[in-house]
């Protein structure tokens, strides 16, 4: 089962290490634990129904996994454990900084696993305090504004959120949060607001999150200004909440919906890709580099939704596979880029790249994963990245063709931008302050080489995941594949 | 007055006797430390009578006990309020037993006054008959209005007034209301006036009559409008909250609303529920429940003296608790019952809870410093690390985010909204939540991020700290397991339903 860490007031470095240890281990267990192939679709769970028992307001504290969350905790608790010792060296108010890491990784880990949908947007909200008080207490730059923008966009978003869910729960009879429930209770349902204005206002919930064009203007101030545990766990987690909501609410919950539009999904998807590279390219601070470069990441998960269109009744599992993957895959690669980003901004003091130059000769070990993340990145053959971005475009193609034709200039933009950060930086002309600069501490090469280690073996061997992923997805597309078939063409 | 009345009465006569018994102490007593002790050990009194009133109706399993020929009863709900108020009581006493060191002398007085407020507020939770409620209303609101000026400023001085006149005015419109609806029904009484109205109904005639019965009711909602701080009624707000002591403004923002809530539903629900007419005034509290919750929400963007804003957080707060009022009779296109009764009763608690403990830290950190301005909150991270962490829980809780107790109420509330067709109630009101944090989190950036200019650490006293200390617990309790409180709320609002 899974374990809640709730806040600890009288935390130390090492007895948040333990926990994140033993968080990791959890969570692995919890993936490994994931037998496919079983009967049931939902395993492993953990449900205390009383917890709000009252006839119009029922509440359960319901978690569960199933293929599409199963990978994604493993990936909350990876990245955790990284982000605890990426703050290694954080000296202000430490106790309070691992508390606020340790809540925030609950509530990610309390989104990806709860079954109730009270309970699920419960531990949505949970995360916008730690965050909050992260980028502002310990960030760089404009902190207090990027961190009360980030706060205010993702309030507002799950404020719609919110007006969804009730109008859910109540035009449903026996009204029910109960998400494994909803599916098919939504079909039946007397809905008390059209069915299209509860999935907009569902959307932009995940849309102001994954993020979307043009509910993404929080995320590059907050990525750029949050200290680099935030940023990993911004980047490689949070985000992906957005694109799970899309999977398991939206496309589970309105299968007829979500393929009528999936046009528009593809369109902003591509917007997402283009846009978010074209922005990067002029990017001169690392950080908001990278940020931007995730925005045009997560357009691919978009586009890979996208495909639930499908073709003539029938919906290619890869396009939702791949997305999945994507975010999977962004995670790790996204986190390791903000990471060994992290370190090269405590030794150098700058992330302004024009004074960057010819650090692969002073830090071997931290160019290398630079340059590993950065390919992974751009999706270089071997590394998990090509795999979900070779995946989705199968997926997507069959269904837009235009679409996914321009996605893949996204490609080369992200080889453009990528490699050409890479030789400025790294290579070169060294200058002539970065004299004394130290690579890595053993402290810092672990969660970066735990990180790479994860990037290659699911670059080599993709099944690792992509079995459980498919699994996952396998019932949403089985409902939109009904939804399809029923609706008169 | 039988046996029987003078036991329905017991609690608010305990109140009354705690009171006076205050007042007579601090003649024979020397130390002036023992009053809030004494006040809060005599406020067992009102209590364990009220828990033996609670029991005696669990037992007897009846839905209330009636007397005063009528004028009052106690049921289930409003033994609710009364220990809602005696809990408020209780903390806002432990919060001023250092703030009264700025009143020279009066100290007891100080008590006794808050004793005789809150016996007025347990006693308008009970009563069901017009004239006992606005006595009701008057002896509430008379304490309150010497309380308001125990500071001797000017600012107290004029904030005591401003409470006193506009209070006196809103009490002449109500009671303009009240003779309009005896003019019309020919009766005080709650249950009176419903059955006149639905035997009028009946009978069939009502053109004339109607218009009273209308222009009545609007003054009622007038009148009880002012008391809640609900727009356009909301003026003496801000500027009473400013200028009262502290813990005053704290007791007005919590026991003050929360009576006169108490008051309207009893009225509205008991009287003047009646097929047809009841979606009329459904309506009108509706827009006025927007209209609290922007214009507070708005205007308190702008104000740099954390008592202004929180006065208008509460205005914006009255604006949540009327969407309660406005679903009160709704039901669900399924056609069970909506929680909008319970709704209030449980954000009333919950915001009980959550304000006293946001009014507990700033009482101790305004009168260390002793400034008002926000800016001046500057460091209290550092300075005062548990005042600050109460206040950023309480300020967490008035938004709406979990896991406290305001994130539960905002969400039971905003569902009785999307559950009975006030579906775009429900969308400003969480768009007011978001509007909100904006200006909550300001305070609590100040507190954290700024620096300030002295570095000396804060050492709150006891009290105000085992009032913080229990307010935070309670946010935090119930905002993961609200159900008992969700529970008693039910049970309470079942009552009013009989």
């Amino acid at each position: 089962m899974i374990a809640f860490f709730l806040k600890n007031p009288k935390l130390v470095r090492g007895f948040s290490i333990s926990i994140a240890i033993v968080e990791l281990f959890l969570s692995a267990t919890v993936f490994g634990l994931y037998r496919i192939d079983a009967a049931e679709q939902f395993q492993l769970i953990d449900r205390f129904e009383s917890w709000i028992p009252f006839e119009t307001f029922n509440v359960q504290y319901y978690l569960g996994i199933d293929g599409l969350s199963a990978p994604l905790v493993l990936l909350t608790g990876l990245l955790g454990l990284v982000a605890i010792f990426s703050s290694w060296n954080v000296t202000e108010r430490v106790k309070e900084h691992y508390m606020w890491l340790l809540v925030l990784q609950s509530a990610v880990m309390g989104v990806f696993t709860s079954l109730d949908f009270f309970l699920f947007f419960l531990f949505w909200e949970l995360e916008l305090l730690p965050m909050f008080f992260l980028i502002s207490i310990w960030g760089t730059g404009r902190k207090e504004y990027s961190a009360m923008k980030f706060l205010i966009f993702t309030l507002l978003g799950s404020a719609f959120m919110l007006v969804g869910i009730l109008a859910l729960y109540f035009s449903t009879s026996p009204h029910t949060f109960d998400m494994t429930l909803l599916p098919s209770a939504v079909i039946a349902a007397n809905l008390i607001m059209p069915a299209a204005t509860i999935f907009i206002f569902l959307f932009i919930g995940f849309a102001i999150k994954l993020p979307v064009w043009p509910f993404h203007t929080w995320l590059p101030d907050a990525h750029t200004d949050a200290p680099t545990a935030a940023s990993v766990i911004l980047a490689g987690v949070l985000l992906k909440m957005g694109g799970y909501g899309m999977l398991r609410v939206l496309a589970s919950f309105f299968p007829g919906l979500i393929a009528e539009w999936a046009w528009m999904l593809a369109l902003l998807g591509v917007i997402n890709i283009l846009y978010g590279a074209a922005a990067t390219i002029r990017q001169t601070d690392l950080k908001r580099l990278i940020a931007f470069s995730s925005i045009s990441h997560m357009g691919f998960v978009l586009l890979g939704i996208s495909s639930v269109a499908g073709v003539a009744g029938h919906v290619s599992p890869l396009g939702l596979t791949g997305a999945a993957l994507q975010m999977f895959t962004h995670g790790t690669i996204t986190g390791m880029l903000f990471l060994v980003v992290g370190f090269i901004y405590e030794k150098c003091h700058t992330r302004y790249i024009p004074e960057l130059g010819g650090l692969a000769s002073k830090m071997p070990f931290l160019a290398s994963a630079l340059l590993l993340a950065g390919l992974a990145s751009l999706g270089l053959p071997g590394t998990s990245g090509f795999v979900a971005e070779l995946t989705i475009f199968l997926g997507t193609f069959p269904t837009w063709k235009l679409f996914t034709i321009l996605g893949t200039l996204g490609i080369v933009l992200a080889a453009g931008y990528i490699l050409w950060m890479i030789q400025r930086t790294l290579f070169g002309a060294r200058l002539g302050q970065f004299n004394t600069i130290k690579d890595a501490s053993l402290a810092e090469m672990f969660p970066v080489g735990a990180l790479a280690v994860v990037i290659l073996a699911v670059g080599i061997y993709p099944a690792l995941i992509t079995d459980v992923f498919s699994e996952g997805v396998q019932p949403i597309i089985d409902s939109i594949e009904q939804s399809l078939g029923s609706m008169p063409r | 007055m039988t046996l029987h009345d003078l036991y329905i009465l017991s609690p608010e006569l305990g109140m009354v006797g705690v009171a006076m018994a205050l007042v007579l102490a601090d003649l024979l007593l020397r130390s002036k430390r023992m009053l809030p002790v004494l006040t809060l050990i005599g406020l067992i009194l009102p209590l364990g009578l009220s828990l033996i009133l609670w029991s005696d109706i669990n037992v007897s399993d009846s839905n209330g006990m009636q007397g005063l020929f009528g004028a009052l009863i106690v049921d289930k709900f409003a033994l609710f309020f009364k220990i809602l108020v005696i809990g408020t009581t209780a903390l806002v006493v432990l919060s001023s037993v250092e703030y009264v060191e700025k009143f020279d002398r009066l100290r007891s007085e100080y008590y006794a006054l808050i004793l005789f407020a809150a016996s007025g507020m347990m006693l308008l939770a009970s009563t069901v008959e017009l004239i006992t409620i606005y006595i009701s209303l008057e002896l509430t609101t008379l304490p309150l209005a010497a309380l308001a000026t125990f500071l001797r400023t000017s600012r107290s001085a004029e904030s005591g007034m401003k409470l006193l006149l506009l209070s006196a005015v809103s009490s002449a419109v109500l009671l303009y209301g009240m003779v309009l609806i005896y003019g019309f029904t020919g009766t005080t009484t709650l249950v009176g006036i419903s059955e006149r109205i639905s035997m009028d109904l009946l009978s069939g005639g009502f053109t004339m009559a109607n218009s009273a019965l209308l222009f009545g009711t609007v003054l009622l909602i007038a009148g009880f409008g002012f008391k809640i701080g609900s727009v356009p009624f909301q003026m003496w707000v801000p500027d009473v909250y400013e200028g009262a002591p502290t813990p005053i403004t704290a007791y007005l923002s919590v026991a003050s609303k929360a009576a006169g809530f108490a008051v309207i539903m009893r009225v509205f629900y008991e009287s003047l529920s009646i097929q047809g007419f009841s979606t009329d005034w459904g309506n009108l509290f509706a827009v006025l429940s927007a209209l609290s919750m922007t214009i507070g929400n708005l205007i308190a963007v702008r104000q740099s003296n954390i008592k202004r804003m929180l006065a208008y957080s509460t205005i914006a707060h009255a604006g949540y608790l009327m969407i309660g009022l406005a679903v009160l009779i709704a039901k669900s296109p399924g056609g069970d019952m909506v929680p909008g009764s319970s709704g209030v009763l449980f954000y009333l608690a919950g915001y009980a809870v959550t304000n006293l403990a946001v009014f507990s830290a700033v009482i101790a950190i305004s009168h260390r410093i002793d400034s008002d301005l926000i800016e001046d909150f500057a460091g209290m991270g550092h300075r005062a690390p548990f005042l600050a962490a109460v206040l950023t829980l309480g300020v967490v809780s008035l938004i709406g985010i979990p896991p406290t107790v305001g994130f539960m109420a905002k969400i039971y509330i905003f569902g009785a909204a999307m559950s009975s067709g006030m579906q775009w109630l429900a969308i400003i009101g969480v768009l007011n939540s978001v509007l909100s944090a904006y200006y909550y989190l300001r305070v609590v950036k100040t507190m954290y991020l700024q620096i300030p200019e002295s570095k000396k650490g804060l050492a709150p006293g006891l009290s105000i700290r085992v009032a913080a200390a229990s307010s935070f617990a309670g946010v935090i309790i119930f905002g993961i397991y609200p159900t008992p409180l969700i529970e008693l709320a039910r049970a309470a609002a079942d009552s009013l339903l009989y």
